[in-house]
Formats: structure tokens, C-alpha cells, sequence
């Protein structure tokens, strides 16, 4: 498992508008940015949305990808966590071989991740588990010995901890969001 | 009252003080131009969508206003990407408008329907998909506020046929566009501000580095005063060439690939770099390891993301250098670096003796004696604007440019084809200029169609072909770098006298230096449009140079025996 340097969490505010998503990864992928994750969804605000970026690169490359950011007419802010506390969260589901033999400790095994089991069938289960990076790499290493059949991550959502509000919480947004056929977004 | 959105369309483009578009209709923006008719713009119709793009990109260069183009969808849009990179390279206002195939088609691979907005992404400084006549007035004005604002850039609206069709009511005032004001720089920084100033106090051995920013940001005044304060002479882009003053006494020249041997050696020996509006391009910097090494950088620049991009700085400031510059002077030390400016004096002189400038007219017919002489006999008051290529080096080196938005030429693109319609144009833009273009042969056989649309519109360019039977610029590095094979290099040309006259307009061939002056006064006083074409010697290199990847100071130096033979030293 690729291990993540913590520092380089990138938060992302854009309009909530079709392409924006296009043109964030055209441009990690045109300036050559590696991203470990990208994660995107909606906020508690009509038209603002929210994406965290895991940047898999050194300090300078990072500045550069939050400088060329901040050029994007869609990105009303961006937040480089690390600089102080922070949350990061990324969720897996993961079907893991499981015949009546090892059911029980792999149950057990997701028990010490706090992990919950979504699925069952004959000789897999599905697991569910939320946590910080590392935690679910080391879950996914746990399982690995009895067969891991299937597995899907979001990559990681990531908070600053303490009271700083995002501007772009407050800033103002376009009247109308994009126009025209909204399924053709991003 | 509610108007078509193809109205609305030509009502934008009058409220952003639009005078000129330059496009080429086709059906999915046929009802904008069905629309056009009664509207007090002027319509410069193209022969080849990618020239309207370098038209527009000439006239914003030429007056500092956004320049407008305007295209049908798929192919017409298409055309258009090239004058677009181009324009953002070198970070020209521009709008271009394209006609989009109805909503109800988009991703069906309807007839001429392309993703020009995915398309344009990486050349764009952003672009919009119009669907509804409604949106069209927002869309256009934040667009023109984009382009402008910042590091100006070219934006793309791409508007389907119905939204051109479509009704809406005109809300100008609703329409006020904000998100363009989202990525203003910061307030300055007094803090920085105070460390750019102590560099400046510490430095015995100073040089600034004027770039296209000087310019876009008007800072001429600033920067002179700067330099004239404390004695600091300026080294220049390519772009930056015009910004400040050329005969200026502290100015030293281009910098970089083909800059003077003093110049990029003054930059080497350099204790400060004050880089101003310019972004250490690698056309400028060479080997980045050896670069300017005993120097101390302050780098100002509009655009944050220009700042430790290539060149790490020790004071790097992101702000409108204008607004920099002013809170920076009156800090100024006042100083005198006589021996500082006396030490570059004496390296130029040793190069002056080789310039082919200073030398005899030996039979030959050299570009940089047509460059030298264009200079002398327009009394440098022309607005020039070159190709790419050897030439475009010449025209750098021997066309002494002291007026502002006097050179307009395809630098971070470097895109061939560019001269001719960038220079119709400017023309457009500034109509009581003097306007020379300065193309090769390859690139002239790029874009000549649009001859016709000068002769069209009655523009008066005079336009100098450098011919010397090669992809000159090419040649020259197969002729330093793969051992003079000349792989597809030689390249044949019309009869350019004829050419000219097929089109309408006055041709003369000059082949000898004393022909130079009464052709170019033919030209001159021709009423429209003129073409020259300067048979100059086939093999000539452009001197100095630094092959790329070498670091600054290991030039290729002008060759003293080149005036004798003409040719190449290989
Ligand atoms: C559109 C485009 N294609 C190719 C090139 C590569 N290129 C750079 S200079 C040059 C030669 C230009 O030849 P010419 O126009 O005759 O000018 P010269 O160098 O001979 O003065 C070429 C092919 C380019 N810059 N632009
Ligand atoms: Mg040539």
C-alpha cells in the first residue's frame, strides 16, 4: 500500500458546475501532479462543492499544484491542511474469502478495526470500515491472507480540526449554476 | 423586451466596447451572424479560422484591448485551437465566440459537433457551454473580465444554435460578473516589500529582467525610474522587447538563447536578478543548475504559480508590478554603478567587433542588414511584428524597438503563420501605425491566403519575406547539432513577386544591400498592402547561441570569419 505523506491534504472549494471536475484533473494531469486521491461532493451550500486532494509529491510540486489551482475561475479557495491538526477519513469496502472454517476470525479480525460486515454470502462477507488512512491499509493487510476478492475505497475526506471556517463557506456563488444538460457534467 | 440570444450576443460584445471581430460563419453560428447585420462592429472575414485567432491576438497586442473572433462549430472551432495556445503562451486578451450544434445534440456526434470546450481546457483560461439564450449575456461578460483581469488570458463561450435562437430579456446590470475577482493576488505584503528592498541596498552587481509583464501592466515608467534611481541596467525578453526603451543607456538587450554575449554574461556575473513581469522561461535561463549562480532573485509576477516555478527565488512577490513597483521606489537607494556598467562595456566591445552589423557590404544580402536598415529607414518608429524563426531572431537583435506594443511576436508558442495575420490586426487596432511584417519563407507559405483579406479590408501592412530557401531556424540546428543533414529543411517558394500581384498588390524582389532602401520606400508609399521578399544569403546562422540545455555562458559566439564566407562554420 502506497503510504501517504500526511501533510499534502489539498481541500478544495469549487462551483458546483458541470466541468469542474475536468478541469482540476486536466490539470493534475497537464502539470503533472501526483495525486494519491480525489474525492468529490456536494456542501451544506446550494452550488459550492468540496473536494479533498491527497497529493503524493514534495513541498514545492504541492505549492505549485495549490498556485494553479487557485487559477481556476471555479475554485473559490483552497485550503492546504497539515499546516495544522486535521481529520482524514477514507471508507472501504472490501469481500474478503470467508468459508465456514475462517468466518469467525475474520468477524474477529473486523471486530479490532471496528469494522461492521454489510454482506454475507457463502464463502465471502463484505466488510465496511471508516478511518484514517493507515488504519485502513492496515485492515486491508489483515484480510489479505484469506483472499481478498473485491475491494473499493473513496479515498480520503479530510476536515481541519479546531474552529477555522472556509471563506468559501460565506463567499458568493454564480446566480444559476452551468447551464443545459446537467447529466453532461464533469 | 426580450431579444434572441444572437442579439444579445452582438449587445455584449458593444457594451465591451467591441469595434472589430474577425470570423468565419458556418451553420451552427449562422444565426448570430444573420444577427450581425445593423450592429456598428466591424466584421473582418478570415480565410482560415486559426488567422481570425492571430488577427485578434495582433489587435489586442497592437491597443491593449481584448481582441474578439468569432467561429462555426466542429471544424471552425478546431482551427481555432492553435491561435489560441498561442495567445495563451503569451497571455493576450482574447475572446473567442464559437456556434455550438442545438442542445438536444450535444454528445451524439451530430454533423460538425466537437467538444470544443473539452478541447480547450489546457489553452484557455477558462471557457464556457452555452445552452440557453439567458446565460449568454453572463457568460460573455465574465468572460471578457476574465481575459482581462490577472495574467490576461484567452477565453472560449461556445453557444449552441438554440440558445442563439432562443429569447431572453437583456439584463446588463444582473449580469455584473464577481468570480474573475476570486483570484486577485493578495494585499501587499510590507514585509516583502522590505526584503526586496534590502536586495536592492546589498547589490553591487544588479540586473533587471523586463519581461511581457512590463508591458501588459504598464509599468514602463516604474521601471525605468527604478533603474535610472539606482543605476541598474535592464536585460529583456523577447516579449519584453519594446517594454522599456531600446537605446536607453542602461539598456543592455535580449537576454537568453540568442541574446547578446554581454547580456547573458552580465546576467551569469549578476549579484541581483530583479525579475519583473517575466517567468524565467527555458528560452531565457538555459542549464537552470548554472544559472546566474552568485545572483540573489526578487521576482514579481502577476501570476503566483510563475513564482519558484523554475528559478527558486529568495523574495518572490505576486502582484500587478505597477501597483509593486510604486510601493517599492521610493525606497530606492539612490546609486551610481559606474564600475558595475563600465565592466559590461567592455564586453560589449569585444562583441561589437564581430558583429556582422559593423561590417562591409561584401555582396551579400545578410537578414540582419535587411533587419538593420528596416530600422534605420522607418527611424525604429514601426510596429513590427515577425514570424518564428531565424528571422524573428534578427528582427530581435537588429530592430532596435524603444515604443511600447512595438514588437508583436509568437513567443512561448513560437507558432509559424503567426506574422501576416497578427499584423492585419494591428493594423485594425492602430490604424495610424506603421506596420511591417517580418516573415520567413516556410512561415509566410502558412498563412499568405490571408493576403486576400487585407486586400479585402484595405489594410496596409508592408510586409518583408526573409527568403533563404530553408526552414532556416531548423536548418541551423541540423547544421550545429546532426552534423548538417538537412532533413526536410530545403523548401521551395513561389514566385513571391507574383504572388503579390496575384493578389493584387505590389511585389518587388530586392537581392543586394543597395536595393534595400528605395524598395523599402516603394512599399512604404504604396497605398494598401506591400510585399518584399529579401533573397538573402541560404546558410547564415543566427549568433550568438546557446544550444539548448547549455548553460548561459557557454555561447556559440558569432564567428569572425562569417561575413567572408557566408556560410556556415560546419
Ligand atoms: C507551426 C510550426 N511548425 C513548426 C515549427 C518549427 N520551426 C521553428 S522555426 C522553423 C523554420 C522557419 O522557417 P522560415 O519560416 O523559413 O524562417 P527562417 O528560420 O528561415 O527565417 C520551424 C519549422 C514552428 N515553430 N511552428
Ligand atoms: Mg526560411
Amino acid at each position: 500500500m502506497p503510504h501517504v505523506p500526511a501533510p499534502h491534504v489539498l481541500v478544495v472549494y469549487t462551483d458546483d458546475e458541470p466541468g469542474v471536475l475536468t478541469r482540476v484533473a486536466s490539470l493534475i494531469r497537464r502539470r503533472g501532479f501526483n495525486i494519491h486521491s480525489l474525492t468529490v461532493g456536494p456542501t451544506e451550500r446550494t452550488g459550492l462543492s468540496r473536494m479533498t486532494i491527497v497529493v503524493d509529491s514534495d513541498a514545492p510540486t504541492v505549492r505549485q499544484a495549490v498556485a494553479h489551482l487557485r487559477k481556476l475561475v471555479n475554485v473559490l479557495e483552497v485550503q492546504q491542511l497539515g499546516e495544522g491538526p486535521m481529520v482524514v477519513r477514507d471508507l472501504v469496502l472490501v469481500r474478503v474469502t470467508a468459508g465456514p472454517k475462517v468466518r469467525s476470525e475474520v468477524l474477529q479480525l473486523a471486530q479490532v478495526f471496528r469494522a461492521t460486515v454489510v454482506d454475507i454470502a457463502e464463502d465471502s462477507l463484505v466488510i465496511e470500515c471508516t478511518g484514517s488512512l493507515d488504519k485502513i491499509d492496515a485492515l486491508v493487510d489483515a484480510m489479505r491472507p484469506f483472499g481478498i476478492l473485491e475491494l473499493g475505497r473513496t479515498g480520503a475526506v479530510a476536515m481541519a480540526r479546531g474552529t477555522r471556517i472556509p471563506s468559501a463557506t460565506r463567499a458568493p456563488l454564480p446566480l444559476r449554476t452551468g447551464s443545459g444538460p446537467e447529466a453532461m457534467s464533469v | 423586451m426580450s431579444q434572441t440570444g444572437a442579439q444579445l450576443i452582438w449587445e455584449s460584445l458593444l457594451r465591451e466596447g467591441v469595434d472589430t471581430v474577425f470570423g468565419y460563419p458556418g451553420g451552427a453560428i449562422l444565426p448570430t451572424y444573420d444577427a450581425m447585420v445593423g450592429y456598428p462592429i466591424r466584421h473582418v472575414l478570415v480565410r482560415h479560422e486559426q488567422s481570425a485567432v492571430h488577427m485578434a491576438d495582433g489587435y489586442a497586442r497592437a491597443s491593449g484591448r481584448v481582441g474578439v473572433v468569432v467561429a462555426t462549430s466542429g471544424p471552425g472551432a478546431t482551427n481555432l485551437v492553435t491561435g489560441l495556445a498561442t495567445a495563451m503562451l503569451d497571455s493576450t486578451p482574447l475572446v473567442a465566440i464559437t456556434g455550438q450544434v442545438g442542445s438536444a445534440l450535444l454528445g451524439t456526434d451530430a454533423f460538425q459537433e466537437v467538444d470544443i470546450t473539452g478541447i480547450t481546457i489546457p489553452v484557455t483560461k477558462h471557457n464556457y457551454l452555452v445552452t440557453r439564450a439567458e446565460d449568454i449575456v453572463p457568460a460573455l461578460r465574465e468572460a471578457f473580465a476574465v481575459a482581462r483581469s490577472g495574467r490576461p488570458g484567452p477565453v472560449l463561450v461556445d453557444i449552441t444554435k438554440d440558445a442563439q435562437q432562443g429569447r431572453a430579456r437583456l439584463d446588463w446590470e444582473a449580469a455584473l460578473p464577481h468570480r474573475h475577482l476570486r483570484h486577485l493576488p493578495p494585499p501587499l505584503d510590507p514585509a516583502a516589500l522590505a526584503q526586496a528592498l534590502d536586495l536592492i541596498r546589498h547589490a553591487r552587481r544588479p540586473i533587471i529582467l523586463a519581461g511581457h509583464g512590463v508591458q501588459l501592466a504598464g509599468a514602463r515608467a516604474e521601471v525605468l525610474a527604478l533603474a535610472e534611481r539606482s543605476d541598474i541596467p535592464f536585460a529583456l525578453t523577447l516579449l519584453g522587447l519594446g517594454a522599456v526603451p531600446a537605446t536607453h543607456p542602461l539598456s543592455l538587450g535580449m537576454m537568453g538563447m540568442h541574446g547578446e554575449s554581454w547580456v547573458n554574461r552580465a546576467i551569469q556575473e549578476a549579484d541581483l536578478l530583479l525579475a519583473f513581469g517575466m517567468r524565467f522561461d527555458d528560452r531565457v535561463t538555459g542549464k537552470l543548475k548554472e544559472y546566474a549562480p552568485h545572483a540573489k532573485k526578487l521576482h514579481i509576477d502577476i501570476d503566483a504559480s510563475e513564482l519558484n516555478k523554475n528559478v527558486p527565488v529568495d523574495v518572490a512577490i505576486a502582484g500587478d508590478l505597477l501597483e509593486v513597483l510604486r510601493a517599492l521606489l521610493p525606497g530606492v537607494p539612490v546609486a551610481d554603478r559606474s564600475g558595475w556598467l563600465d565592466t559590461i562595456r567592455e564586453w560589449r566591445g569585444d562583441s561589437a567587433v564581430r558583429d556582422i552589423k559593423n561590417l562591409p557590404d561584401d555582396g551579400h544580402l545578410y537578414a540582419a542588414h535587411v533587419m538593420h536598415d528596416l530600422w534605420c529607414l522607418t527611424k525604429g518608429e514601426a510596429v513590427v511584428v515577425t514570424d518564428v524563426g531565424q528571422h524573428q531572431m534578427w528582427e530581435a537583435q537588429y530592430y532596435k524597438h524603444d515604443g511600447e506594443r512595438s514588437l508583436i511576436t509568437s513567443g512561448g508558442a513560437g507558432t509559424m503563420g503567426f506574422a501576416l495575420p497578427a499584423a492585419i490586426g494591428a493594423k485594425i487596432a492602430r490604424p495610424e501605425a506603421e506596420v511591417w511584417v517580418v516573415a520567413g519563407d516556410g512561415g509566410f507559405q502558412m498563412t499568405f491566403a490571408e493576403l486576400m483579406t487585407a486586400v479585402q479590408e484595405g489594410v496596409k501592412v508592408n510586409i518583408a519575406v526573409i527568403n533563404n530557401g530553408y526552414l532556416g531556424m531548423v536548418r541551423q540546428w541540423q547544421a550545429l547539432f546532426y552534423e548538417g543533414r538537412y532533413a526536410a529543411t530545403p523548401i521551395l517558394s513561389p514566385d513571391f513577386v507574383k504572388l503579390a500581384e496575384a493578389f493584387g498588390i505590389p511585389g518587388q524582389r530586392v537581392e543586394t544591400r543597395v536595393e534595400v532602401a528605395a524598395a523599402v520606400a516603394r512599399a512604404r508609399e504604396a497605398k494598401g498592402a506591400a510585399l518584399i521578399e529579401f533573397k538573402v544569403e541560404q546558410e547564415d546562422s543566427v549568433y550568438p547561441m546557446v544550444p539548448a540545455g547549455a548553460a548561459l555562458h557557454e555561447m556559440i559566439r558569432r564567428p569572425s570569419a562569417l561575413a567572408e564566407t557566408g556560410s556556415d562554420p560546419v
